[in-house]
């Protein structure tokens, strides 16, 4: 396959095959088939100890090769769980089982994701109002935006069991202390964005809006939110990921209750290595879905309005 | 003063610090019925606050009917703000839990007053580099100050329980108190875990992006997915790492590795293809072969990517070692302190932990970054 792509010169580039390896999507398959084929191989050999001692001890000697790499793909808490087996895992638990039970993951992944969206638009409509603050008042700027900076320099993570069970203490349970960490980790990136975004119209139009006699309210609005777009659906983007990030951490001090964090803590309390990775998979789906989603809307409004790179 | 300064403030009197300054005066004012509202017939130190009302209320109206004082004014400003500040955390250590409404105006027209200060201060007309960044620094510095003391007053003020929000004072009696236990843990976690975790995941993520940019197809291949996985939850790798590893650091090294491998790999893969056709065309008239052209120019263009790596790592690092410690640990490190405090409701101590985190995340980013000053010094964003 590599050497079909390298013997191709470039310029007599014709069966679609070819055409396919000099872009994009044809490396990025074969990467990702080389990674499954190194996690089936590495399933194999980290699993082989334990399936040597059950052989064992089932008193079984005369196993083929085959038979043997076949049975380390299907133990019930093997060390590395086969990509088959986490796929069985996971459509086991969301096409086979009713929504509403909790041993479904779309159950669970429901309920990060209402936590992480409730942080993400709460913290970027934070992240927002801060950085028309600070653009707008000098004090705010040079007291207030170093500490958000040097404030992304600290594992804010780390204080995520604290507010969960401070808050549960004075009796606010469930949706609001996860996503109060959300809003937190996606606040951040949203607020240095788009102090950064709303200082990005040149000089000579800030003078035009001047001398429209416009307000400062009317530059806002008119000038400076406009031309903020692209850092807004930048930062965004990371505050999406970083969003689900504080989501899933913050179901974990809270004893496995119910969501993605709480299935990842539930699978290591009780060794079920394959709830663990199909959480994980499921984790990842998520993050994906919402930051090509972002991404979306940001072609969309970009486009809509002619700023489209 | 200079007629530059008296100009400049005659100037900057107007509008907003001329409302300010007449805010911190009635505020002030509102402080004096203080002594009326008290418990107790006589209260120490009484005196002494009504006498920092009354400086902050006539050091108001001085500014609000724009006396030209120049800096002199402004430090007068500073010092009634600092030593009001001082009288009021010593009375709310008194009376804690029972101070009334006119000690809350007091605090109105102390926050008032730095506020203002602030604003005088970025107004100052300095044209000396150090004393530009002097200035710099000290605002935020000030606003710090100024948050903890207010979180100081509020809490002891309303009398908080310590089990929702302990005092800044009580975290740093706690965090002084317990030194050889957060020692114990920043050397269990940080000087181990994240030390040895952030040097080996940079280090393959820097090896493997150098092979990557030798091999086209790899390149095209690698980028999305290193891409797609920088925006996963990577972090939730953790569980089955320390199964993997044991509860011991080298499993919350291995998460740390993971973590920070991806930025690393991208980061170095743009930098190296970041040299323009002239310059390679350069390299080439010089009859530079590959290494040559990767260590005397390529590496050194990649240097603002690879250190940007390192700076988003250093914090990934920290978080990536004290999430996994929440997953299982011995009964020592930062995040396993932070999970068992919080169950016992020792907020005090979670506090000084998180300082411990907060300090050791700037420092080990504060020297990334002086590093980066140090060898990227032709940088344009280094040059300023």
């Amino acid at each position: 396959m590599t050497d079909a792509a390298y013997s191709s010169p470039m310029g007599k580039v014709d069966s679609p095959f070819s055409r396919l390896m000099s872009g994009t999507t044809g490396p990025v398959i074969v990467v990702v088939a080389v990674i499954v084929a190194v996690w089936y191989i590495a399933a194999a050999l980290l699993n082989a100890p334990a399936q040597r001692d059950a052989f064992q001890r089932a008193g079984q000697t005369d196993v083929t090769l085959a038979e043997f790499v076949v049975a380390t793909y299907a133990q019930e808490r093997p060390v590395l769980p086969a990509p088959h087996q986490v796929a069985a895992e996971i459509w086991a638990t969301t096409a086979e089982k009713a929504i509403t039970s909790k041993r479904s993951l779309i159950y669970h992944s429901g309920i990060t994701l209402s936590s992480t969206l409730l942080g993400f638009v709460l913290g970027t409509a934070l992240g927002i109002g801060l950085a028309i603050l600070v653009v707008h008042s000098r004090v705010l700027d040079k007291s207030l935006m170093p500490w958000v900076i040097s404030s992304q320099t600290i594992p804010i993570l780390a204080i995520a069991p604290m507010i969960i069970v401070v808050l549960n203490a004075i009796n606010v349970t469930g949706l609001w202390p996860k996503a109060l960490i959300s809003t937190y980790l996606s606040f951040f990136p949203v607020t240095v964005g788009m102090v950064k975004g709303l200082r990005s119209p040149e000089i000579i139009q800030l003078d035009l809006m001047k001398t429209y006699s416009a307000s400062g309210f009317q530059t806002l609005l008119m000038l400076r939110l406009p031309s903020a777009m692209p850092y807004l659906f930048a930062s965004m983007k990371v505050a999406v990921a970083a969003s689900l990030v504080g989501a899933i951490v913050g179901e974990l001090p809270t004893g496995a209750v119910a969501g993605l964090g709480a299935r990842l803590l539930s699978g290591s309390y009780y060794g079920q290595t394959v709830q663990i990775w199909s959480a994980l998979i499921v984790a990842a789906v998520l993050a994906a879905s919402l930051v090509t989603i972002v991404s979306i809307a940001e072609r969309v409004v970009l486009r809509r309005m002619g700023m489209a790179r | 003063m200079t007629s530059a300064s008296l100009t400049l403030s005659a100037r900057g009197v107007a509008g907003t610090q001329r409302f300010l300054a007449y805010a911190i005066t009635i505020a002030a004012l509102f402080a004096l019925p203080l002594a009326s509202h008290a418990d107790g017939p006589v209260v120490a130190g009484m005196s002494q606050l009504l006498l920092g009302a009354a400086l902050l209320a006539g050091i108001g109206l001085l500014i609000g009917f724009g006396v030209q004082g120049g800096r002199l004014l402004d430090l007068m400003l500073l010092a009634v703000s600092g030593v009001t500040a001082i009288l009021l955390l010593r009375f709310v250590a008194a009376y804690p839990g029972t101070v009334k409404g006119g000690f809350w105006a007091l605090v109105v027209a102390l926050w008032l007053s730095s506020w203002l200060f602030v604003e005088r201060l970025s107004a100052w007309d300095v044209t000396d580099r150090a004393a530009k960044r002097a200035i710099g620094l000290a605002i935020p510095l000030l606003f710090g100050v100024w948050v903890l003391v207010l979180w100081e007053l509020l809490v002891t003020g309303f009398g908080v329980p310590k089990i929702l929000l302990p005092a800044p004072s009580d975290i740093g009696l706690r965090f002084a108190s317990s030194i050889p236990t957060l020692w114990a843990d920043f050397r269990q976690t940080f000087l181990k875990a994240v030390l040895i975790g952030y040097a080996i995941g940079c280090g393959a993520g820097f090896v493997t992006a150098i092979l990557v940019d030798k091999v086209d197809f790899l390149r095209r291949g690698l980028l999305p997915i290193g891409n797609l996985v920088s925006a996963l939850p990577i972090i939730g790798i953790a569980p089955i790492m320390v199964m993997w590893f044991g509860f011991d650091w080298p499993s919350k090294a291995a998460v740390v590795i993971i973590m920070t491998f991806f930025p690393m790999l991208v980061n170095t893969v743009t930098g190296l293809a970041s040299a323009d056709r002239i310059q390679h065309d350069l390299m080439r008239t010089y009859a530079a072969n590959y290494w040559q052209t990767l260590v005397k120019m390529r590496l050194p263009m990649a240097l603002p990517f690879i250190f940007n790596a390192l700076k988003i790592n250093s914090t990934l690092a920290l978080i990536g070692a004290i999430v996994a410690e929440f997953f299982g640990t011995p009964i020592v490190g930062m995040g396993f302190r932070i999970s068992t405090e919080v169950g016992r409701l020792n907020v005090d101590m979670v506090w000084a932990e998180i300082a411990v985190a907060a300090l050791a995340g700037s420092a080990f980013y504060g020297l990334v970054t002086l590093l980066e000053r140090v060898f990227t010094f032709w940088h344009p964003s280094v040059r300023g």
